[in-house]
């Protein structure tokens, strides 16, 4: 393209740059925010209410917090949670896109029918209850996996993928002697790792961050993931409780401890997301395409 | 797909039927081990999907947990003439419209200004560094979005009313306040959502024929013109889809979200369908009341989706599903 440069280019150029500077400051400034309070001490932070750069580094926040083994254990659960739900709802995605991308297979409309309207209708959450507590995983950390096993988008996408690959390469395979099995984990998954790490990625962060599924069938606090535990700490104990139970008797934490915590549950997520931020758009973009 | 079924039909016109039962059972037994791979995953949807809309039949009974499905009482529809009666309804349904036209008018714009800017920087760093940040609030939970508002906005120290008292303002409860409630809801699905909203019509923008710029720039349209009579126009079609799809998710506002902002002084305009069903159900035990509420909030859910996919289909565009 050729460029423009007249005046009145230039100037919505620099308009343009100076409202995205702005939106960029204002989305990332919480974050810088609530990292650097975590540092202060809680007197500077008390005093200047706004820190960008503590001027006095302090570690008590995180020696406070990891001083009992609250937080570390409920940073356990939601690593393990996370590790073996990735695993877990990666290797029964995988399975079912793979055996529902095959164009040969019988009953494969009605099948993907039969999915894609749970991605329309679903019992709601009492009836979702029920099955779990009949299912015998109330107050198990199984509860928070095994009832989102699949998720139906990703494994639509995954599905999408296998479907765009040369049907060449299956041919080979079979005419090497590889069963459907062989085919799937020595010739198809090599060849898609891209897609693989950006599903894998997706339900990562899900498994992460959930929350609702730990409120509603965990009753264990000791069971407790760390989103739940930083509600408990941020939210319910300052006052905003919906629940009934009453927090009053115990004193408040301090900001910098509430600010310590925040970073502790958002961390793991920052830390995975500039390597695979490529990916996550293109999974996006993947899933936006008609099925 | 299509293709399959054209086939397989033409050939039910020509073969017998005893002749197309065994091609029909000899194609399944070549792919049976096809069939134990998706095993798992169809037995996961039949326990975890399937089961509980079964179970959307205690919404019709007096379900008590002891006496099973089985044993307990049917009531008809005792349950949804209580919930249309009930003088909350009217508030959690107007509270649920609300929210809904916030989310239409004040959100679904955005992420399509944000892709036309970004767009429009030639600086490609700039433009990466930009991208960047703005998605990453995406891939924080709800706890961590509510959690950093909560904590730059409460009394007890938050930087927004540490500044409202350095400028000689009274503090204001954001939290605690049903006046500030909506803005704050449709503030954190923007600081969340906005920016991984654009990644759609930056594709679509992407794909625009830069003869049509040239021609226009020959017409002497400026930056500003051909933005709103190239681009724009360009992407319209993902634009309708976009909003049609929006339509259909009426009643999906989030319950992670809402529940960890309602309280007892923000319920009046904080309570949902969702929350009402968490509350009404899992805290006070009503399993089959709340059933019901939940059950007519999928049903008008599937109507609207159905609704919004068949104008998708009548203006012209495809349908989604």
């Amino acid at each position: 393209m050729v460029e423009d440069k007249s005046i009145g280019s230039r100037l919505f150029n620099w308009t343009n740059i100076i409202l995205l500077t702005i939106i960029s400051l204002l989305t990332i400034l919480p974050f810088i925010h609530v990292v650097a309070s975590s540092f202060a001490t809680s007197a500077e932070l008390a005093a200047k209410r706004f820190v960008l750069i503590p001027t006095e580094w302090s570690l008590a926040a995180y020696k406070y917090i990891f001083s009992t083994d609250t937080v570390l254990r409920a940073l356990g659960v939601s690593v393990g949670v996370t590790f073996f739900g990735t695993l877990w709802s990666m290797l029964l995605s995988v399975l079912t896109a793979y055996g529902l991308s095959r164009r040969d297979l019988v009953g494969r409309r009605f099948i993907m029918f039969f999915i894609v309207f749970t991605m329309l209708f679903n019992g709601g959450m009492i009836p979702m209850f029920l099955v779990v507590k009949e299912t015998g995983l109330l107050d198990s950390y199984l509860s928070l996996i095994i009832p989102v096993s699949i998720n139906a988008f990703n494994m639509i996408i995954l599905k999408s993928f296998f479907q765009g690959l040369p049907d060449g390469l299956e041919e080979s395979a079979k005419i090497d002697g590889c069963n459907d099995f062989g085919i799937l984990f020595r010739i198809v998954l090599p060849c898609s790792m891209p897609v693989l790490a950006t599903i894998s990625l997706f339900y990562a962060v899900t498994y992460w961050n959930t929350y609702m599924h730990a409120i509603l069938y965990l009753n264990d606090a000791s069971k407790w993931p760390i989103q739940v535990l930083l509600r408990q700490i941020v939210v319910l104990a300052g006052g905003m409780n919906y629940d009934g139970a009453n927090y009053t008797d115990v004193p408040p934490p301090e900001q910098t401890v509430k600010m310590a915590v925040i970073v502790v549950a958002t961390i793991p997520v920052l830390l995975v997301y500039p390597f695979l931020q490529k990916h996550f758009a293109k999974g996006a973009l993947l899933g936006s395409m008609k099925e | 797909m299509n293709n399959d079924l054209v086939t397989v039909k033409k050939s039910t016109t020509v073969i017998p039927e005893t002749n197309r039962r065994a091609e029909l059972w000899r194609r399944i037994k070549k792919n049976k081990l096809i069939y134990l791979m998706i095993l798992p995953g169809i037995l996961y949807f039949l326990i975890y999907k399937y089961l509980p809309m079964y179970g959307l039949i205690i919404a019709f009974q007096d379900y008590k947990p002891y006496l099973g499905i089985s044993g307990s009482e049917w009531v008809g529809f005792e349950h949804f003439k209580r919930l249309f009666s009930e003088p909350d309804f009217w508030m959690i349904f107007g509270n649920t419209l609300f929210l809904f036209l916030l989310q239409l008018v004040i959100f679904f714009p955005i992420p399509i200004i944000l892709a036309l800017m970004l767009n429009e920087v030639r600086n490609h760093a700039f433009k990466r560094t930009v991208q960047t940040i703005i998605y990453i609030p995406h891939f924080m939970s709800w706890v961590i979005i509510v959690s950093i508002c909560y904590v730059i906005l409460t009394l007890d120290g938050g930087v927004v009313n540490g500044i409202l008292e350095s400028l000689g303002f009274q503090q204001i409860n954001f939290l605690l306040s049903d006046e500030w409630f909506r803005p704050m809801y449709i503030l954190q699905v923007i600081w969340r959502e906005a920016g991984w909203g654009t990644i759609i019509f930056l594709a679509a923008i992407a794909a625009v024929d830069p003869q049509l710029y040239e021609a226009a720039r020959m017409d002497g349209a400026n930056r500003l013109q051909q933005m709103i009579h190239i681009t724009l126009p360009a992407i319209k079609s993902v634009i309708v889809v976009l909003l049609i799809l929006k339509i259909g998710d009426v009643l999906e506002l989030g319950f992670e979200h809402i529940y960890l902002l309602l309280n007892s002084s923000n319920r009046n305009v904080a309570e949902i369908f969702d929350t009402y069903v968490y509350t009404t159900g899992l805290q006070q035990g009503q399993f089959s009341y709340s059933t019901a509420v939940g059950f007519f909030k999928g049903i008008v859910g599937l109507v609207l989706v159905m609704f919004a996919n068949w104008l998708a289909k009548k203006s012209g565009e495809e349908g989604v599903y």
